[in-house]
This record gives structure tokens, C-alpha cells and sequence, in this order.
């Protein structure tokens, strides 16, 4: 490979070196670092115009094999005066390849802010961040064993300009290194190893290294992430984040011993990782972190007034080549995220995955409106592809839009805010608790509908008519029962008479009751009777009409005893006679009344059950 | 006394209690349902223990698949290499319920996931069943003990040890099922109604649908209707509730496919056939009595019952021919461990494992229905004053189901209902009687009072209130007359003049009326006796039965220690195997691999097929090779044990072993449990024989235990085990969770043989290929 990359830039040397002669490179200082997984180099490159036009734009020049993992490629000035723009891998090939650049190496144009002229120079950093570009060496490894690493690059800075000073610096997570490729000015000082500084090289000039070392940082890698940031603008985002997590170090073989994980984990399990830190915004609340099968309970939440830390430890250790999935989600504040611009809002929220040095292969946002968003558009810092589709939620008719951005390798760096800018009007936010208030609201009227409501088929079939018929006749059955028992309330009032005239012994009192009840009694049957006539001449009613019958009839005889008695009783007390006297007197009326009573009783029941 | 009560204070009176009654028929409700939230709070919104997981999983797939892929559903993900046909050999009403509660929601845009809802499906039945409950005993004995029954119902421990929120077994649903289906069949009983009679054919159909317990139900309502022709209680009615339901529910029975040709084959179902034929036999007789005079009758009758009982004994000789021509008598095991109890434990081995199977103790008694069983008793005698259809088939259905729950733990399910009902009955009853006498005492007094005070006032106010109260009647009457929703007033109507029946009834009585300070205490006693129901039921569902059994916990000085080592194993299972690789396990743990991991497994807890099952008993009691042999044939690639050893879980597969040697010694006899115990114990410490030491089932369990403290000492058996130091031979460790209570292996790959070695080692390899060839003899499978 090496050696094939050499005649390619020998090639490429040949046919740019030309064309692109006129800038020159007076020093490069790259540090490599390479204490995570995330291979984050970065180059300060000091370009001087040596030409006589005034020069826009630098070219940088990368091996494909490394643009392959190139994650995230990044310019600025060092003089801190504004930022260098830096171009999407694709429109930079595609200037490059107009130019006849060789396929094995891919160019990006840096566009300088303002033109160089001859004999200016001009300083700027890039940082070029890479993934899945630490290979495992061994591949496989068992449980106790180290995890070891390597790494590849080339000495000499990759560039199509002449390279005056140059130097590297390769910064390791562990002064604990297997094995390094040794040339000149070569140096190591405890983790880092130096190279250079070397001077007056040609264009493309490259000298391939490899550092073979020990890290055991985690290697958790998002094989897919989405991310579903769900607008409420009842004062709630919601974040929902589906991780597919797995190790990408060295791939564990053999026995996994629980034992001797536990017993010396650090030592007997170096290549794991157990836990994984996601660094939430503040105000973060109802957090939750579960997977397919339920709740996983060993998680730690810390927070701030900055920031919320949400420590979470997957089912089991992570070995390598290991996978595992789950969820984390939790609510933010809207007014954090969501703000007013110009009669539109637009939600500010940032990228990237939220949890430390992970790496995202493939990450979907999506990003779920309120239902009746009109209008809108996405502004992202770099190039991302975007769709769009609509979710049906929660009482909605319609749908809420969904926008869908998805972009490939991810790293932290890209953990950058963007606006989803759209307009909502603040009634569509009523429209679901309206329609749930009449939604109710129908419902009890058409029930009470219901209940009014006549839906028998035919209003003239013989069985309505009898039934109609018969609730009359229950009617006025009904209306005997309330004169009957009518009647006996007055009965019992004379009862009371007595009993006074027993107490007092005041015969006037007595009497008038008498008379008042009698009249009374009187008026009652006058009301009887229109109901009983209806009754005989109603069809309906001939069953039960000789039981109505016989109720009345009783009922009156009962009335006549009670009166007698009554008589009795005040004649007796006008006579003064004794309280024994008295009682045998009345004695074989009570007994009758009491067998009448009894037998009214059970009549009205009888009727009742009908 | 008992002023006149007049048709407007009645309404009103009574539209009051029927308000009341549906707010407290609500409320009612909402405790069933809340209370069966505690596993969810105190824990979390899972699915619980094993057979509810094999429901959701149905369940998921019915969701993703549709109706018509789930009849034909063959599962090949279990009993490998057998599989199972899923769609026709399960109780379907369950996975319909839930599946048609999710479509409804999902059609509705309310987007609760499946797990969500199979979740909440019992808790949400368990409020129907309590509502079926007040029916079926307002049916029987008058509203009030339907509320006391359902307010008991929707908390009995019973059967919240069913229906918590992630309790997703059929149970949950047919108890709803059940009571319903009595319900509307008391409903027949007492209205002779065609409607209700079609209703309940079709309430029957959900209960088969729903769960196998059923056969209580068509075994039951004969007993009822036979119970009523022998004590002269026959009538139209009871034709009508019986006939339809034995005709539209056998066909409709026949429509599920776990049931199918059982509906008319199997003997669980004769009874309701001879009691149809009984009916028909009884009605015809009846009939003929109506239109012939009493001598001829006498004649018919005579010549009827010679040809009659001629037919009939052929007919049963027929029928017990048939009957007794299959092995089992025609009944299921099941069924016949229910009707002797000592069946199971003597030839199915598989059906005595079950800890539910076995009967229960008494202390479970006192657990389950608590209280109740005390006031079961008196709600027998109330239902014998008076004795109506209803209250026999009430007393009929306690009965049955108290021999049914001491024959089985699991039928303790089909007794809470009854006892609920009972004690609702006597509970109303106690308070109507104890209420009553205190009513009466008051009121008594406050009339003497007022006579002895102020004697003339009231009888010049009464016609007064009198009149107005009559204009108000007479334009109520003119109201009812014009409305036209004449049933529910009737019914009205019919309850207040109960009401007022039987206050007019206790004035008459008055020799039933108690002491009033004994009322007093009466009455607080039984609302104390309530109040501590509801204490143990709270307790029972907040500590007893809402833990999900998948996750554990523990209370320590430090706060709660949660085990979560099921799933820890299930997920490593599900991201870090292949997904066509086959774990074996023994079958309790099946249904949670299929569902947890999605791997395919051998056995699982659906126990159809013994062999089976055997074969994975004797794997897990054979020595390594020969267990890597029996795997090996089956195609598996990881074993999976539970093991409590470490933290004291007692429920562990060393703990279930005997039954794996007993099962797996039932069908290949070299297996033999003797060689497992030591004078007829089990045990595992030094003791322990050398077949219990160097079983597959012991060596997975404890392999590399003695170095986690030095000694090997085992936390449930509470002793050091027996063989301390040993190695691995053909199953390599690949995952142990946390706690060691999951441990999984996979099975070594064989070894290449090596040519060209020298003879000591040739002779070494034939002689191991000579103990293979032996063992493969062994192996159950060639």
C-alpha cells in the first residue's frame, strides 16, 4: 500500500507541481493525537506566496485511504480574525479531478479571506478528525489480554506545495508503546514521539510511519443513532435517542470469565468499557434510559445549574466486538431551544450525539413538529442530506411534519447547533384540547339524545300500542297506590289522636282530627274514582284490575273499623270510662284492623311486583 | 312512622341512589384498576414472570402480522426441531383482546406500543370483572350486595396475583369471562329473555376463546339446570337460559381451534349434553301435562318412562363404550388431576412440577380471600332466605369452586369470585339488618319526641306538604307518561318499591329488630372486618404479588439492591449470538428466551410434548459428554442455567433438578432418580453421590464457584458444595450476569482428530471413541 501510494504522489508531483508552485509552505507543526479513538489531527500550516498573482485558495491533499475515515475537516486562521471556510469532501474532488488529480488522493481548496499577495504570508490551523483509523492488532484478543493498536501516517507532511520546516507530533494515550517506525530525528519523550524537524522538502514528499501501542480507552461505536426531538409547544421537547452500540476494539475470544472480571476488572477486562457518559444540556428533566426488554437500572444522573451528566452502564461490560441497544430520553425546556425571529420560530439545537467520544456511523435526526407547521427550513453548519415525512401522534388528523436529517460519521466535533426554522400559529395549539372538550361534549349530548329519543320502528304495531296502553294503566295504578297510601297516612294520623287523647286526654282535639281526616278521605275518593273507571274500561289493566279492586274495597272497610274505633274511643273518654273498658271495647275492632292492614300491606306489594 | 313516601321523593330518592351507585361503580372500578398498579410503580412497566411473555409475543406478532397470519402462525423459533403451530394451539382471546385494544388506539393516532397495552390489559379487565361482578350478584340478591361483591372483587389478593399491571396471562381476562357469562346467565334465568340467552352464547364463546378453564363453566350451568329440574324449579325460563347456550355455545366452541372437535368429543363436555337432553325430556313433559288430563298423563307416563329409559340405557352403554375405549377416559390430564387428585403426581410428572399445580395450604386460604372465607359461610344462609333460582346457582358455583381450589392452587382464581359474591351477600345483609334496627331505633325515638313536644304542629304541616307534593306527582305521572323509556323506570319503580317494601316490612316485624347499642357495635365491627380486608389486600398487592420476578431486589443497609441478572443475560443473548443459534434450557425459562432474546429454544413452557423435554432433563443430568452429545444432536449452541447459589436465589435450576432426572427418567430409564440422592436426600455438599456430582446440570451451575469465596459455599442449599475443583470439558463459559444467576455456555466445536500421533495417544483417542460409541448408545436420540 505504501509503496503504491508512493508512486501515485511521485506521479502526482510530476503533474502538479507546475500548476501549483507559486505558494510555498514555510513551516507545518501537526500533532496527532491519539488518546481516543477519534484520531484528531491537527495542522498549523504558515503559506507564504512566492508567485506573482495574488492567491485565494490552498490546496490541501489527502491520501483517499485516510479521506475514507476523514470525519470532519476543519480551517481557521490562527490569527483568530475570522474563520477559513472549509469545502464538502465532494465538491473539492470534483475541482480536483477537473485538474487531472490522480484517484488515490483527494484535494480540498481552503479559500484564504482575503487575496495573498507576492511575498505575504499567512498562518491557519486544520483540524482533520478521523474515524475507525486505530486498527486493533491483534484482532482477537481474550479477556485479560491488553488491547493494542496501530496507527498509520506518513512522516512528511502531505502537501502539493514545497514544505520549507516541518515537524509531528504523535501524542499516545499510554507511555506504553510495542513498537514504533524509527527514523531520522525521531524522538520519544514518555507518551509522545516526536518527528523532526525536517526541512526543504519537495512537494508530495512522504515517509509512511506506524506506532503499534497499548490503549485501552473504550472504542463504543453507534453503529446507528437517531435522534427524535419531538415540539411541544405546551412547553416541552422531547428527546428520544435510539443507540446500536457496539465495541469496535479487539474482538474478545474464548471464555468470558464473570470471576476474574470481578475480581480484578481493571486487569481482566482492560479492553471493556462499562459505562458511557452523556453530557445533557441543563434543565434536563424525566430522563429515562431503558431497551427493548424494560428499564435498565444501573444509570446515574447528575445536574447543575451548566450542565446534567447522565452516567449509563449497558446490561453487561462492553468486551470487544460486543453489541448492545437502548434508548435514553428526556425532556428540555422550549424556551431554551425554541425562540422568535421575524414572525417565524426556529428551534436551535445541536447535532451530534450527546454522549462523549462516541463515534456515529450513520446518526438520524429527526425532528417532529407541531402538527399545522407551515414553511419550513433547515440551516445546518455543514452539508447534511435531508428528507422529510409526516408522523401521526397523539390525536392528530393530519399528521405532524417530520424532517429528516441524516449524515454519516459523526464525531463529537460535530456537536454544533442548527435551526429548523417554521411558523406555528399559537390557536393550532388549542385545536387538540378543543377537540377533546367536544368530543366529550357530543357524546354526552348524544346520549342524552339517546335517552329522549323515540326509536321504536313502528309507532302503530298492535305490540307499541298495548305497550303504550300499559304504561298508562301503570300510570294510573300508580296514582291509586299514591291515594291509598294517602289514605293510610290519614289513618295513622287518627291512630296519633288517640294516642294524644290518651296522654291529654283532650276529646276536642280528637274530634276535629276526625272531621278533618273524614273530609279529607272524602276528597280522596273523589279522586279515585275518574282512575278506577279508566281502569275498568282499559283492556290492559283486567288482570290486575280485580286486585285494584279488591285494594279499595279493603282499604275502605279498613277506613270504616279505624273510624268506628276512633268513635269509640272518644265516646268512651266522653263517657269516662276506664282505660280497661275502653280496651275491651275496642279490642275486636284492633284485631280486625290489624288482619286489614296486613292484608292492604300485601296488596300493595303484589301490585308493586307488577 | 313511615310517612307516605310519594312517587316524586321516590324518583328523586331514587335517582339518587342510581347516581350514587354509578359513582361508586366508578370508583369501584378505579380501585381495580389502581391497585394493580403497584408493580409498575414500584417497579416498572414490564411484563411479568413466563407465560405472559409468550402472550406478548403472540401478541406482537399478531399486531405486526395481521389476523389471518396469526391462525396460521407456525413457530419455528421454539421446541426446535419441532416447532409448534402457534395459531392453533392456543387460547386466542387474550392476544385478540389486547391486539384489537392496541388497533383501536393505533386507528385513533394515539400511539401506545404494544407492550403498553398487553401491560394495562389486566388491570383494566380486572375493573370489568368487578363490574360483571355487581351485575351477577344484583341479579341474585338486589344491588347492594352487587356493590359490596364488586368493591370486594376488584381487590381480592386472589386475583390480583393474576391480573397486576405486566400480569398479561389469560387468567386476567377470563375471570372477566366468566363472571359475565354467569352473569348473563342468571340474567336469562330470571327474565326468560332470547336476547340475553344469544348474549350469553356469545359470552361463552369469549370465555373458550380465553382460557381452558371453561369446561368449570359447561360443567357448572348443567349442574344448575339439573339442580333446578330435581327440585321442581323448572319452568320456561330456565329452558330458555340453557338450551341456546348449550347449542350456539358448542358450535360457536367448536370455532376456536384449540377446542374444535373437543366442543362434542371430549368428556369434559357430556354433562351439558345430557342435561340438554334431560331438559328437552323434562320439557316435553310438561308440555304433554299442560294439554292431557291427570289420568291420562298418568297413563302416557307410564308407557313414556318403559320405552324412554330402554333408549336412554342404550344410549349411555354406547357412550361409556366409546368413552372408556380411549386411554385416558376421554379426559384430559388436567381434568383428571382435578376430579382425583393424585393422578398428576402419578403418571404426569410434568403436570406435578408446576408449584401452582400442587394444592394449596391452608395459610394460602387466609392469603387469597382473606376475610372473606369467614363471611362466605353466612352468605350461604342468606342466599337460602329465600332460596331463588339465583341464589342456588350461587350456591352451587361456591361449592364447586371450593373443592376445585383444594384440589389445585391455581383454581383459587375461580373461587375468589364466588366468595366475593357470597361475602358481598352477607355483607349487605349484616348492614341491612344492623342499619335497619338502627334506622328504626332512631326514628322511633324522634317520633315519640315529637308527639310528647309539639303533638299539634305537624299534623297541620303535613297536608300541606301534602298538596304540593301531589301537584308534583301528578305532573310526574304526566311526565312518565310522555317518556317513552318505560324499562329503565320500571325498573326504577320496582327498586323503590322494594325499598319501601321492606321498610314497611321492618315496621311490621318488629320482633327481628336488634338492640340498638349491639347494632352500633354491629356495625363497626363489620366496617372494621372491611377495614382490614382492605389493608391485606393492599399489602398483598403492594408487597406479595406485584414483583415482575424478572427483576429482583433487595433491601440493604445501603438502600435497594436491584437483581436484574434475567435480562442483563436475555440481552447479551439477543445482541451477541447469532440469531439462528439454539439455547437450551430447562423449559421454565423458554418462553423468556423466545421473547427476551429471540432465540430459538428446545423446550419451552408450553409442555406439550414430554419427550422432549426428557431429553433436555437428561442432558442436564448426564455426565458433559454425554450431555454435549445429546445437545449436539440438537443442534444447540449455548446452555443456559440459573444458578442462585451466589446471592441466595432459591428458585434455581439445582433447586428444580430432581424433576429434570424424574421427567427425564420417565422416558429413557437410564436415568434413575435414586442415583441422584443420597438415602433418599438431595443434596450437593460432600455427601452428594458421584452421578449428582458429575451431572452436566452441577458442573454448569458451580463451575469456578469455590473461587469467588475460597469455599464453594452455596447461599440457598446453605452448604459448602460437594466437587470444588473441576475443568470444563466440551462447554466452554461465555457468559456469567452480575449476580451468577444466569450463566450461559456454549457447547466446544469437536475437536480435529490428529493423524500421526504417537500410539499412547492413539490408543488413548481409540479408547475414547470406544466410550463415545457407548455413549452414543445412550443417547436417547439414535
Amino acid at each position: 500500500m505504501g509503496l503504491r501510494l508512493d508512486l501515485l504522489l511521485l506521479a502526482a508531483a510530476l503533474l502538479f507541481s507546475p500548476a501549483l508552485s507559486d505558494l510555498v509552505i514555510l513551516k507545518v507543526d501537526r500533532r496527532v493525537d491519539l488518546t481516543s479513538q477519534i484520531v484528531r489531527v491537527t495542522s498549523t500550516l504558515k503559506v507564504e506566496n512566492n508567485g506573482k498573482d495574488a492567491v485565494t485558495e490552498v490546496l490541501l491533499v489527502f491520501p483517499d485511504r485516510q479521506v475514507k475515515n476523514l470525519a470532519y475537516l476543519f480551517a481557521v486562521s490562527s490569527a483568530g480574525k475570522g474563520k477559513a471556510k472549509s469545502y464538502s469532501h465532494t465538491l473539492s474532488v470534483n475541482e480536483i479531478n477537473l485538474k487531472g488529480m490522480p484517484p488515490s488522493l483527494v484535494g480540498y481548496l481552503v479559500s484564504l479571506p482575503e487575496p495573498l499577495g507576492k511575498g505575504e504570508s499567512y498562518t491557519l490551523d486544520v483540524l482533520a478528525v478521523y474515524t475507525h483509523s486505530l486498527k486493533p492488532f491483534p484482532e482477537k484478543i481474550t479477556q485479560a489480554d491488553i488491547q493494542l493498536l496501530v496507527f498509520e501516517d506518513s512522516a512528511y507532511y502531505l502537501s502539493p506545495y514545497e514544505v520549507k520546516a516541518q515537524s509531528l507530533t504523535v501524542k499516545l494515550p499510554q507511555a506504553r508503546i510495542e513498537s514504533y517506525t524509527r527514523i531520522e530525528n525521531t524522538k520519544l519523550h514518555g507518551s509522545d514521539i516526536k518527528y523532526g524537524p525536517y526541512e526543504n522538502l519537495p512537494p508530495f514528499s512522504h515517509s509512511p510511519i506506524v506506532v503499534h501501542f497499548e490503549s485501552n480507552r473504550p472504542f463504543a461505536v453507534a453503529r446507528e443513532l437517531v435522534r427524535e426531538v419531538e415540539i411541544s409547544h405546551w412547553g416541552n421537547v422531547q428527546v428520544t435517542e435510539y443507540y446500536n452500540v457496539v465495541n469496535r476494539g479487539s474482538e474478545i475470544t474464548g471464555e468470558f470469565s464473570r470471576l476474574e472480571f470481578q475480581a480484578r476488572p481493571h486487569i481482566r477486562g482492560p479492553s471493556s468499557f462499562r459505562n458511557l457518559v452523556a453530557k445533557l444540556p441543563p434543565r434536563t428533566h424525566s430522563v429515562y434510559y431503558r431497551d427493548e426488554i424494560g428499564n435498565i437500572s444501573t444509570s446515574h444522573l447528575w445536574s447543575d445549574s451548566k450542565k446534567t451528566e447522565l452516567e449509563i452502564e449497558p446490561r453487561y461490560p462492553m468486551f470487544g466486538g460486543w453489541r448492545t441497544a437502548f434508548t435514553i430520553g428526556y425532556g428540555l425546556p422550549l424556551q431554551d431551544f425554541l425562540f422568535e425571529s421575524e414572525g417565524k420560530r426556529f428551534l436551535n439545537f445541536s447535532f451530534g450525539s450527546p454522549i462523549n467520544e462516541i463515534i456515529v456511523d450513520t446518526l438520524f435526526m429527526k425532528i417532529v413538529l407541531p402538527e399545522g407547521s407551515n414553511d419550513i427550513t433547515v440551516t445546518a453548519p455543514f452539508p447534511i442530506k435531508e428528507s422529510r415525512e409526516t408522523k401521526l401522534s397523539h390525536l392528530d388528523l393530519v399528521g405532524r411534519p417530520v424532517i429528516i436529517l441524516e449524515k454519516s460519521n459523526v464525531v463529537p466535533e460535530h456537536n454544533q447547533y442548527f435551526q429548523v426554522y417554521y411558523t406555528f400559529s399559537g390557536i393550532s395549539m388549542l385545536r387538540e384540547p378543543l377537540m377533546l372538550i367536544f368530543g366529550f361534549f357530543f357524546l354526552f349530548i348524544t346520549y342524552i339524545l339517546y335517552m329522549h329519543a323515540d326509536i321504536s320502528i313502528s309507532k302503530s304495531s298492535p305490540s307499541y300500542l298495548a305497550k303504550m296502553q300499559w304504561e298508562e294503566v301503570q300510570a294510573v295504578i300508580q296514582q291509586v297506590e299514591n291515594i291509598v297510601s294517602r289514605c293510610l297516612a290519614v289513618h295513622e294520623k287518627l291512630e296519633a289522636s288517640l294516642q294524644d287523647l290518651s296522654r291529654t286526654g283532650v276529646v276536642q282535639a280528637c274530634k276535629s282530627v276526625r272531621k278533618s281526616a273524614d273530609s279529607t278521605l272524602k276528597e280522596l275518593y273523589k279522586e279515585m274514582k275518574p282512575l278506577l273507571s279508566f281502569l275498568q274500561s282499559s283492556s290492559q289493566a283486567a288482570h290486575i284490575l280485580p286486585k285494584v279492586e279488591e285494594l279499595v274495597t279493603k282499604e275502605r272497610e279498613l277506613q270504616e273499623k279505624l273510624m268506628t274505633k276512633h268513635l269509640t274511643v272518644v265516646d268512651c273518654y266522653e263517657k269516662k270510662l276506664g282505660g280497661r273498658e275502653i280496651e275491651n271495647r275496642i279490642n275486636a275492632h284492633q284485631q280486625k284492623i290489624t288482619v286489614l292492614r296486613q292484608e292492604v300491606d300485601d296488596l300493595l306489594d303484589y301490585i308493586d311486583e307488577l | 312512622m313511615s310517612s307516605p313516601v310519594t312517587a316524586s321523593e321516590r324518583t328523586v330518592r331514587h335517582a339518587f341512589g342510581n347516581v350514587l351507585a354509578f359513582f361508586v361503580l366508578i370508583l369501584i372500578g378505579v380501585l381495580a384498576f389502581s391497585i394493580r398498579l403497584f408493580s409498575v410503580i414500584k417497579y416498572e412497566s414490564v411484563i411479568h414472570e413466563f407465560d405472559p411473555y409468550f402472550n406478548y409475543r403472540v401478541t406482537q406478532f399478531l399486531t405486526k402480522n395481521g389476523i389471518y397470519d396469526f391462525w396460521n402462525w407456525f413457530d419455528d423459533r421454539t421446541w426446535y426441531p419441532l416447532g409448534r403451530v402457534i395459531g392453533g394451539t392456543v387460547y386466542p382471546g387474550l392476544t385478540l383482546t389486547a391486539g384489537t385494544l392496541w388497533w383501536v388506539l393505533h386507528s385513533l393516532n394515539i400511539p401506545l406500543s404494544v407492550e403498553t397495552v398487553c401491560v394495562f390489559t389486566a388491570p383494566t379487565f380486572s375493573a370489568f370483572a368487578s363490574w360483571a361482578t355487581y351485575l351477577l350478584t344484583k341479579e341474585v340478591k338486589g344491588p347492594g350486595a352487587g356493590l359490596a361483591a364488586a368493591a370486594l372483587l376488584g381487590m381480592v389478593p386472589s386475583y390480583i396475583s393474576r391480573s397486576v399491571a405486566g400480569s398479561y396471562d389469560n387468567e386476567a381476562v377470563a375471570i372477566f369471562a366468566l363472571i359475565f357469562t354467569f352473569f348473563l346467565y342468571i340474567k336469562t334465568l330470571n327474565t326468560g329473555s332470547l336476547f340475553y340467552a344469544t348474549l350469553n352464547a356469545i359470552s361463552y364463546f369469549y370465555m373458550v376463546c380465553s382460557w381452558g378453564g371453561y369446561t368449570f363453566i359447561i360443567n357448572l350451568i348443567p349442574m344448575h339446570v339439573l339442580l333446578c329440574i330435581v327440585t321442581g324449579r323448572y319452568s320456561p325460563r330456565l329452558y330458555i337460559a340453557y338450551a341456546p347456550l348449550v347449542v350456539l355455545g358448542t358450535l360457536l366452541a367448536a370455532l376456536v381451534p384449540v377446542v374444535g372437535f373437543n366442543a362434542v368429543m371430549t368428556s369434559e363436555h357430556f354433562a351439558s349434553f345430557l342435561v340438554f337432553i334431560i331438559i328437552h325430556v323434562v320439557a316435553l313433559v310438561y308440555y304433554i301435562k299442560g294439554i292431557l288430563s291427570p289420568r291420562m298423563f298418568k297413563v302416557a307416563v307410564t308407557l313414556v318412562l318403559s320405552i324412554g329409559l330402554a333408549v336412554c340405557c342404550a344410549v349411555i352403554a354406547i357412550l361409556i363404550a366409546v368413552v372408556a375405549s380411549s386411554p385416558t377416559k376421554g379426559w384430559s390430564g388436567r381434568s383428571l388431576s382435578l376430579l382425583d387428585p393424585t393422578y398428576a403426581s402419578k403418571y404426569i410428572p410434568i403436570i406435578a412440577s408446576v408449584s401452582e399445580h400442587q394444592p394449596p395450604t391452608w395459610p394460602s386460604y387466609f392469603m387469597d380471600i382473606n376475610v372473606l372465607a369467614f363471611l362466605v359461610p353466612a352468605g350461604i344462609i342468606a342466599c337460602f332466605l329465600p332460596l331463588s333460582d339465583a341464589s342456588s346457582f350461587a350456591v352451587l358455583y361456591i361449592v364447586t369452586s371450593v373443592y376445585f381450589s383444594g384440589v389445585m392452587v391455581r383454581l383459587m382464581l375461580v373461587l375468589a369470585p364466588a366468595a366475593c359474591i357470597m361475602s358481598g351477600i352477607a355483607l349487605s345483609e349484616a348492614f341491612d339488618a344492623l342499619t335497619g334496627s338502627i334506622k328504626f331505633h332512631l326514628l322511633g325515638f324522634s317520633i315519640e319526641n315529637s308527639q310528647a313536644g309539639a303533638g299539634d304542629a305537624s299534623p297541620d304541616n303535613v297536608p300541606a306538604q301534602k298538596n304540593a307534593v301531589k301537584s308534583d306527582a301528578s305532573e310526574n305521572t304526566l311526565k312518565e307518561r310522555t317518556s317513552r323509556k318505560s324499562k329503565k323506570k320500571e325498573k326504577e319503580r320496582e327498586k323503590e318499591e322494594q325499598d319501601g317494601k321492606s321498610s314497611l316490612k321492618s315496621q311490621i316485624k318488629r320482633l327481628q329488630v336488634l338492640p340498638f347499642e349491639a347494632s352500633i357495635i354491629g356495625v363497626f365491627l363489620l366496617i372494621l372486618l372491611g377495614a382490614f380486608y382492605v389493608v391485606h389486600c393492599v399489602w398483598a398487592a403492594a408487597e406479595a404479588y406485584s414483583a415482575p420476578s424478572i427483576v429482583l431486589t433487595s433491601h440493604t443497609q445501603s438502600g435497594l439492591h436491584v437483581f436484574d441478572d434475567f435480562r442483563e443475560a436475555y440481552a447479551w443473548l439477543r445482541h451477541n449470538t447469532e440469531v439462528d443459534d439454539k439455547v437450551a434450557s430447562w423449559w421454565d425459562y423458554g418462553y423468556q428466551t423466545t421473547a427476551m432474546a429471540n432465540r430459538t429454544v428446545i423446550v419451552d413452557n408450553n409442555t406439550w410434548n414430554n419427550t422432549h423435554i426428557a431429553t433436555v432433563g437428561t442432558a442436564m443430568s448426564s455426565p458433559e459428554k454425554a450431555a454435549w452429545e445429546i445437545f449436539n444432536s440438537l443442534d444447540v449452541k449455548y446452555v443456559l442455567v440459573v444458578f442462585g447459589g451466589l446471592v441466595g436465589y432459591p428458585s434455581d435450576d439445582i433447586n428444580k433438578f430432581l424433576w429434570m432426572v424424574r421427567i427425564g427418567g420417565g422416558v429413557f430409564p437410564h436415568i434413575k432418580e435414586p442415583d441422584y440422592l443420597r438415602d433418599g436426600q438431595y443434596r450437593i455438599d460432600s455427601q452428594a453421590t458421584p452421578t449428582m456430582l458429575n451431572c452436566l446440570m452441577y458442573k454448569l451451575s458451580y463451575y469456578r464457584f469455590v473461587d469467588t469465596d475460597g469455599k464453594g459455599f452455596d447461599r440457598v442449599r446453605q452448604t459448602e458444595i460437594g466437587k470444588k475443583y473441576f475443568k470444563l470439558t466440551h462447554f466452554e463459559e461465555v457468559f456469567t450476569t452480575h449476580h451468577w444467576m444466569v450463566r450461559i455456555y456454549k457447547l466446544k466445536p469437536q475437536k480435529n482428530r490428529i493423524r500421526g500421533k504417537s500410539k499412547k495417544s492413539k490408543s488413548k483417542a481409540s479408547s475414547t471413541a470406544s466410550s463415545t460409541k457407548r455413549r452414543i448408545n445412550k443417547n436417547p436420540w439414535l
